[in-house]
């Protein structure tokens, strides 16, 4: 079994990606357009974050530039996708290696550390949270507040037009929306919330690297399935809410498995990938094994 | 009130395969009207349609909607003053939302759509209010998801959809096609009844002879990209199917008389 100590920092993780993964499943699941931007938006937030506090902008503010920087990705790629008619997930990956110059531009080398800035958790003594779960609740509340939003605009005129471009786009053209419009909207919203993920990470890591939204991606889209696996699909609020939840069980499990040992074997976290890809196999495999059983 | 004028059409222009679906087509709709498009396979029919929806972009004509010239309006701007139902039931509707989801959408066409809430409580009566008319029960299951629905009722749900907003002009693409002929006459029955109460002007595609003489006070018969027939009012009432098949082979007549031409 895992410590109280490494659970504990497995559900911070799973909140802090959680908003990453809310916004995968804005554009994997709603809008229908699968975006391996975010593998260069998560380190992209990283890094204007970390820039922005050690040239001495609020930790607060350097959150909202990242947002910024993000939304401006993903309309990179709504754009290459929409205007110049390149596949979906094509123009992500396009965006995605050129994010990675960008990143180390931004942070003029391949890593930035945050030691002695003063980051988001330095502000908690102020606001009368201290101890050790305050980066949790501080975490929870931030990530639940994101999720809360993301349902709100999607029960929106606005939110319901991202919704039709997502399930029938004849559809909501014949209603009068430019699909357009709404996939650069969708796209930018969800790397906005990639980006604001990756700069927490990094303010609590405190570090922002470049190659840290290696496999980005994948975890989110093992969150998702993992969510949706465990919490059901079927309605906009409840599978936000799986999604965010869904990242949870997926670093808890992480975390699991890194603490299993066999005699002499033990996983190293080199094996992420693989054990990500596992799970991954299992939710997916899930709905069937269910079926079967059902039916003996 | 709807006016195209000299409208062509080629697809896969410049290729081998080029086609020109609609030669230099004039077409004046008054308001009120109510036209049947009919013509066999490949006259044009859905490509006039689409081509006033602004789903292809024309190689030459003109569109006006009410007095505005829309020609270079993209589809979604001509969307504000045009209704459509598809041939699909599948299209016009979106099936992860719920019923009063979708009627919420087509309540804002070509309207801004802000952040104000997608459903009003105040919208639901009136909602329920459209749906009656269909005496389907649908106004009982306004947070149905719409893919629970069948084709039929879905195809239903579409043309309360288009009208709801009194369009300038109703497009419906042989919308009875894909249902069978008990839910087809259903819808048939509601086209007429929702176009006479809100005077609609319509432009309706159909196979069926018998449908395009029964509806509407005009007649519009398209060949190869031509209109080769219409017929309105009086004079349209006194047609009767042969006179309708007579025009109709006459004019597939004429083509294969040409192709013989060409053999000899």
């Amino acid at each position: 079994m895992i410590s109280w100590y490494a659970a504990v920092g497995a559900v911070e993780q799973g909140l802090l990606y959680g908003i990453m993964v809310v916004g995968v499943f804005l554009t994997f699941r709603v809008l229908d357009f699968p975006d391996l931007t975010v593998d260069g938006s998560l380190p992209l937030g990283a890094a204007v974050s970390a820039v922005a506090i050690t040239h001495g902008i609020h930790p607060l503010a350097a959150l909202v530039l990242a947002m910024a920087a993000g939304f401006m990705a993903g309309m990179v790629t709504a754009l290459l996708n929409t205007k110049l008619n390149i596949l979906h997930l094509l123009a992500s990956i396009l965006t995605m290696i050129a994010l990675y110059s960008i990143n180390i531009r931004i942070m003029d080398g391949p890593n930035i550390s945050l030691l002695g800035a003063r980051t988001l958790l330095d502000l908690l003594p102020e606001t009368g949270l201290v101890g050790y779960g305050a980066a949790v609740v501080l975490y929870g509340v931030l990530a639940t507040g994101v999720t809360a939003f993301v349902i709100w605009f999607l029960h929106t005129e606005l939110g319901l037009a991202v919704l039709a471009t997502g399930d029938n786009p004849r559809m909501i053209t014949a209603q009068g929306v430019n699909t357009h419009s709404i996939i650069l909207l969708g796209v930018g919203l969800s790397n906005a919330l990639v980006a604001l993920s990756g700069a927490l990470v990094a303010q609590n890591q405190g570090a922002a690297d470049v190659n840290m939204g290696v496999g980005t991606i994948i975890a989110g889209l093992a969150s998702v399935i993992v969510g949706e696996t465990v919490f059901g699909r079927g309605g906009i609020a409840r599978g936000c809410i799986a999604a965010l939840l869904g990242s949870i069980l997926y670093r808890v499990a992480i975390a699991l498995a890194l603490g299993l040992k066999w005699g002499a074997f033990a996983f190293t976290p080199s094996d992420l990938n693989l054990i990500t890809a596992l799970i991954v196999v299992v939710a997916l495999m899930t709905p069937f094994i269910k079926k079967r059983w059902a039916r003996l | 009130m709807i006016r195209i004028e000299a409208y062509t059409q080629y697809f896969h222009r410049g290729s081998v395969n080029e086609v020109r679906a609609l030669q230099h087509i004039d077409l004046d709709l008054a308001k009120g009207d109510f036209v049947t498009l009919i013509g066999s396979n490949g006259a044009g029919k859905s490509t006039l349609l689409n081509g006033l929806a602004g789903v292809h972009r024309p190689d030459a004509g003109r569109f006006y909607i009410g007095d505005r010239d829309v020609t270079q309006w993209p589809e979604h701007r001509r969307a504000a003053c045009i209704g459509r139902v598809f041939q699909d039931p599948l299209v016009g509707t979106c099936a992860t939302l719920s019923i009063e989801q979708n009627l919420a959408l087509a309540v804002k066409r070509g309207q801004r759509r802000g952040l104000g809430k997608g459903v009003r409580r105040r919208q639901r009566n009136f909602f329920a209010d459209q749906l009656r008319i269909l005496d389907l029960g649908l106004e009982k299951r306004l947070k149905a998801s719409v893919g629970l629905l069948s084709g039929g009722q879905r195809q239903a749900l579409t043309m309360v959809m288009a009208t709801l907003m009194e369009p300038e002009v109703l497009l419906l693409d042989e919308h009875t096609a894909a249902l069978d002929p008990k839910t087809a006459r259903q819808i048939i029955d509601l086209t007429e009844r929702l176009v006479a109460a809100r005077q609609l002007t319509t432009l309706m595609v159909t196979h069926n002879m018998a449908q395009a003489l029964a509806l509407g006070n005009r007649l519009i018969m398209l060949h190869q990209g031509r209109i080769i027939l219409d017929v309105r009012g009086e004079e349209k009432a006194g047609l009767t199917l042969e006179d309708l098949l007579e025009r109709f082979y006459t004019a597939q007549g004429e083509a294969f008389s040409m192709d013989r031409a060409l053999l000899c």
